[in-house]
């Protein structure tokens, strides 16, 4: 338990994605197995075991300790898993410490009846660190900011592979990855992706930049609408179902709705949206329209999803590519005969849930451009751009696919409140969050930033943070109301977590109006004009 | 006032708005004002205020004293050794070693066959730069309670350091940065490298400087120091740097590369304090008893009463009495400030970086 403690023991305090890196690979290197290969399982796809549920704990360190004293405790450390970890009265020399692998066989065979037995002999023998390592495994969600990818991105380096090799694989392994991990280190063969429903590694377009846009050949291009959901790849393989995110992660437990579509056998590849009847409709005249983003945020990231969501929030994938279809492999055919095989695929199925995203017809460059430009609908973030004959490859080549993003809206906004921010700009105060005028004269906070200037005009901007504090809240300043910023972002949507009522898109600042006053800033009323739909 | 009286420890030693009053010795403990005169028991500055007319302290607290405070007079100080017998009016007092800091004393106060030890700050684990912890038994003990909760039991800061040094091996091009405070915990953590085989130069901030030339000239080798300032950027490369607390998160750091930010601190215990601070790497490494020595201590003084001055007394007391002693908490004010005091406040960082956002109250953890 010692190194796998102290390792999520560094990595909740590491902002950083490379020294959360650094630290993965570390431990990685030196933590034997089978313990890293259920550290792996614990940090890229969660444990769960049944029977170590939060009331059991408290009920243990209840029975050992004065009540009163761990009220007092509770209250000043705020999480019942530190507390317990920090309080648990030690028996030094009681029990053997165990392993991390020991601790999850032993639960994974227990009965419901044994659990509490045998977590109070491990409190008993470990140290407050390990204690709170193994109430945070035992409970579910580790939330030391990892995700699979990154887990995966430190099994890369450490083997000196590519991430898309072990994403290919994944799915058909097991914990505790006693052949990935030999593979890796070069004692072992590859292991076979075998049979199961696997990820297949994405391809991903790069941003097509205006100077490259005249140059544009665009003959040998289709087009298609950039949907603002989230990517996904749908998988059905030998009576398995999963919905990938982009970045290999399982997110099927989270919409079971799209899970019940997958009633054939393929890999599928498009855009996951909530897709419901509505007064303007699809682009296509359809009656059902794209929700805003926020309804899909409502989906995301939860374990269960109740009926009346999935009634008031259903979901959708609208498809463009497909990689399989039952065993054949069609990643290496070019485009256009991958779209005619995906069109084929669905006219045959009739997959509910699930529907195809349109080509746009378009005879010259201008008329694309203008295109761009009008794709202000709900759900469209402006153009994809994908070379005919492009085969389907890993990654992100340079060429075949573009993504053509309308231009951004922008604002001028008022800084209201700066953060301090992490890592490298923990000195800085690099978070703002900044607002618009009400009718009556008031500033209501807009939305926040933190990224859109250089470091010199960081300096400057902490600087004037500093000279210009009204309060102090922890970490964070509320400033005077005196300097604007030109922000931008790439839509404005209705939000009830904001007292302005309204959310913004990807906000970055684009611009610092050192020269601008702060009351000839925006008003909410102009936001507001700015939702679409 | 009652009558003095040896029966009723309270009525002779007891507080007033300046601090900790021995009435039958005309004399403070630790004053929070200035007074005609104090006994001193460590050199933080939530004990060691200045503007006292006399001080009574040992020669190691009386010099951090003069260093922290030029414009004291020199007059009216007294050195008294660990172990020696000094009268104050009806009073006999002693210093006895707390193990806190350098120079840091319990004052052990007897009258009339009545003994009340006020132990200052103190701590149990052994320390390379302070001489350890002396248990006199008495009447009454003045506890601290500094970290009087059950959730604060420190580990071994051997490991604490073995943990900045695995980090030192996981991110070798990046600086380390430990905040420390300036008295005490700096040159703690400075032994405690250089036992762990840390032999290069350890970078240390201004703030520190005076306080380490004076540890040296006490006894206490530290090994190679170097200004933090007049290192090239890239010297500092996988160097190990302290600066107080209020340094690691402000403008004063951005000139290292890419910091590792560290802080040795009791408090580093619980994860929220840690975040507060915006430490990357919690060391905890602590001046102060955990709540284990707490316990252990009042057993081994063995005093039937006990009074707790500052920390979480309400924790304490509470078990204490239900392990039979006669507990009570004892209101000073004052204590349990030293990160924020004028004399912390590093020379290097502008008034304007005076740390208002440190965390109030706590004391040196």
């Amino acid at each position: 338990m010692r190194l796998f403690a102290a390792l999520l023991d560094r990595l909740v305090y590491t902002p950083q994605r490379n020294g959360k890196l650094r630290l993965m690979v570390d431990y990685f290197r030196h933590a034997p197995d089978p313990d890293r290969g259920w550290a792996l399982a614990a940090l890229s796809e969660g444990l769960a075991f049944r029977g170590a549920k939060p009331a059991l704990i408290r009920a243990l360190v209840e029975a050992r300790t004065d009540p009163v004293l761990f009220r007092w405790s509770y209250d000043y450390v705020g999480d019942l898993a530190e507390t317990v970890a920090l309080i648990w009265p030690e028996r030094p020399g009681a029990n053997r410490e165990p392993s991390l692998h020991e601790v999850v066989e032993a639960l994974r065979g227990a009965g419901r009846s044994e659990v509490p037995g045998l977590l109070e002999r491990w409190l008993d023998a470990l140290e407050p660190t390990e204690r709170w390592a193994l109430l945070k495994l035992i409970t579910g969600g580790l939330r030391v900011g990892v995700s699979a990818r990154l887990a995966k991105t430190a099994l890369a380096e450490l083997g000196g592979q590519e991430v898309a090799e072990i994403e290919e694989i994944w799915h058909g392994l097991e914990p505790p990855y006693g052949a990935l991990f030999a593979w890796l280190e070069g004692r072992g063969d590859k292991p076979e992706p075998g049979e199961a429903a696997a990820f297949r590694p994405l391809m991903l377009a790069t941003p097509l930049e205006k100077q490259e846009v005249e140059a544009l050949p665009f003959a040998d291009y289709l087009a298609e609408w950039k949907w603002d959901g989230i990517r996904v790849q749908l998988v059905a393989r030998g009576g398995e179902r999963r919905i990938f995110s982009r970045t290999g992660d399982d997110i099927g437990g989270a919409f079971p709705d799209i899970l019940e579509a997958l009633d054939f056998e393929a890999t599928l590849d498009g855009e996951l949206l909530v897709v419901r009847p509505g007064p303007n409709g699809g682009p296509d005249g359809s009656p059902e329209e794209v929700a805003p983003f926020n309804d899909l945020q409502q989906r995301l990231n939860r374990k269960t999803v109740s009926a009346k969501l999935l009634q008031a929030h259903p979901a959708h994938v609208r498809l463009y590519d497909i990689l399989f279809e039952g065993a054949e492999d069609l990643r290496a055919l070019p485009l256009l005969p991958r779209r005619a095989r995906l069109e084929a695929f669905l006219a045959r199925e009739r997959p509910r849930r699930l529907d195809l995203s349109p080509l746009i017809d378009f005879a010259s460059m201008e008329e694309l451009k203008a295109l761009r430009e009008a794709a202000r609908d709900n759900g469209i973030e402006g153009l994809m751009l994908k070379r005919k004959d492009s085969p389907y490859l890993a990654g992100r080549p340079k060429g075949p696919w573009y993504k053509w993003k309308r231009d951004p809206l922008v604002a001028d906004c008022v800084l209201m409140y700066a953060q301090r921010g992490h890592g490298k700009r923990s000195s800085f105060y690099s978070d703002y969050t900044f607002g618009a005028w009400t009718e009556a004269e008031e500033l209501v906070p807009v939305g926040k930033a933190y990224f859109g200037f250089t470091d010199e005009e960081l300096k400057r901007l902490d600087k004037w943070v500093r000279d210009h504090t009204t309060e102090r809240f922890g970490p964070v300043r509320a400033v005077e109301p005196g300097l604007v910023l030109e922000v931008a972002f790439d839509a404005v949507q209705p939000s009830t977590r904001h007292k302005s009522g309204l959310a913004m898109r990807f906000p970055r600042v684009s611009r610092i109006r050192w020269d601008k006053p702060a009351e000839e800033a925006d008003r909410v009323e102009t936001l507001r004009g700015l939702v679409e739909g | 006032m009652k009558t003095p009286d040896p029966r009723r420890p309270e009525s002779w030693v007891c507080v007033r708005p300046q601090g900790l009053y021995v009435a039958p010795g005309d004399f403070y403990v630790d004053p929070a004002r200035p007074v005609e005169r104090a006994v001193v028991t460590h050199g933080h500055a939530d004990h060691a205020r200045p503007g006292h007319a006399r001080v009574l302290a040992t020669k190691e607290t009386l010099a951090i004293m003069a260093a922290r405070y030029p414009g004291d007079p020199a007059t009216g100080r007294q050195a008294l050794a660990y172990g020696e017998a000094v009268r104050l009016g009806e009073v006999t007092l002693r210093l006895v070693p707390a193990g806190h800091v350098l120079g840091s004393a319990q004052a052990v106060l007897e009258w009339r066959g009545c003994r009340v030890v006020v132990s200052g700050d103190y701590k149990r684990r052994r320390d390379p730069t302070c001489a350890p912890f002396e248990v006199v038994p008495c009447d009454v003990f003045v506890t601290e309670a500094t970290f009087g909760l059950p959730v604060f039991r420190h580990p071994e800061a051997a490991g604490e350091i073995a943990k900045l040094l695995h980090s030192l091996e996981v991110f070798p091009e990046r600086t380390h940065l430990v905040g420390v405070y300036a008295l005490g915990k700096a040159q703690r953590v400075i032994c405690l490298l250089r036992e762990a085989g840390w032999e290069r130069p350890l970078y240390i901030h201004g703030a520190l400087q005076a306080l380490c030339d004076l540890y040296e000239a006490q006894g206490v080798p530290l090994g190679p120091l170097a200004p933090a300032t007049a290192a090239a950027k890239g010297e500092l490369a996988g160097a190990i740097v302290l600066a107080p607390p209020s340094a690691i998160a402000d403008r004063w750091a951005r000139r290292l590369s890419d910091p590792v930010t560290a802080m040795a601190s009791g408090w580093m215990r619980v994860r929220q304090r840690a975040r507060q601070r915006g430490v990357e790497l919690p060391l905890i490494v602590s001046d102060h008893a955990d709540w284990d020595e707490l316990n252990a201590t009042l057993d081994e003084v063995a005093a039937p009463e006990v009074w707790v001055t500052h920390g979480n007394e309400e924790a304490l007391v509470h078990h204490a009495c239900a392990r039979g002693f006669r507990a009570r908490a004892l209101s000073v004010v004052g204590f349990g400030e030293e990160d924020d005091t004028p004399g912390e406040t590093p020379p290097e960082t502008p008034p304007e970086e005076a740390p208002a956002e440190a965390t109030r109250g706590e004391g040196a953890g």
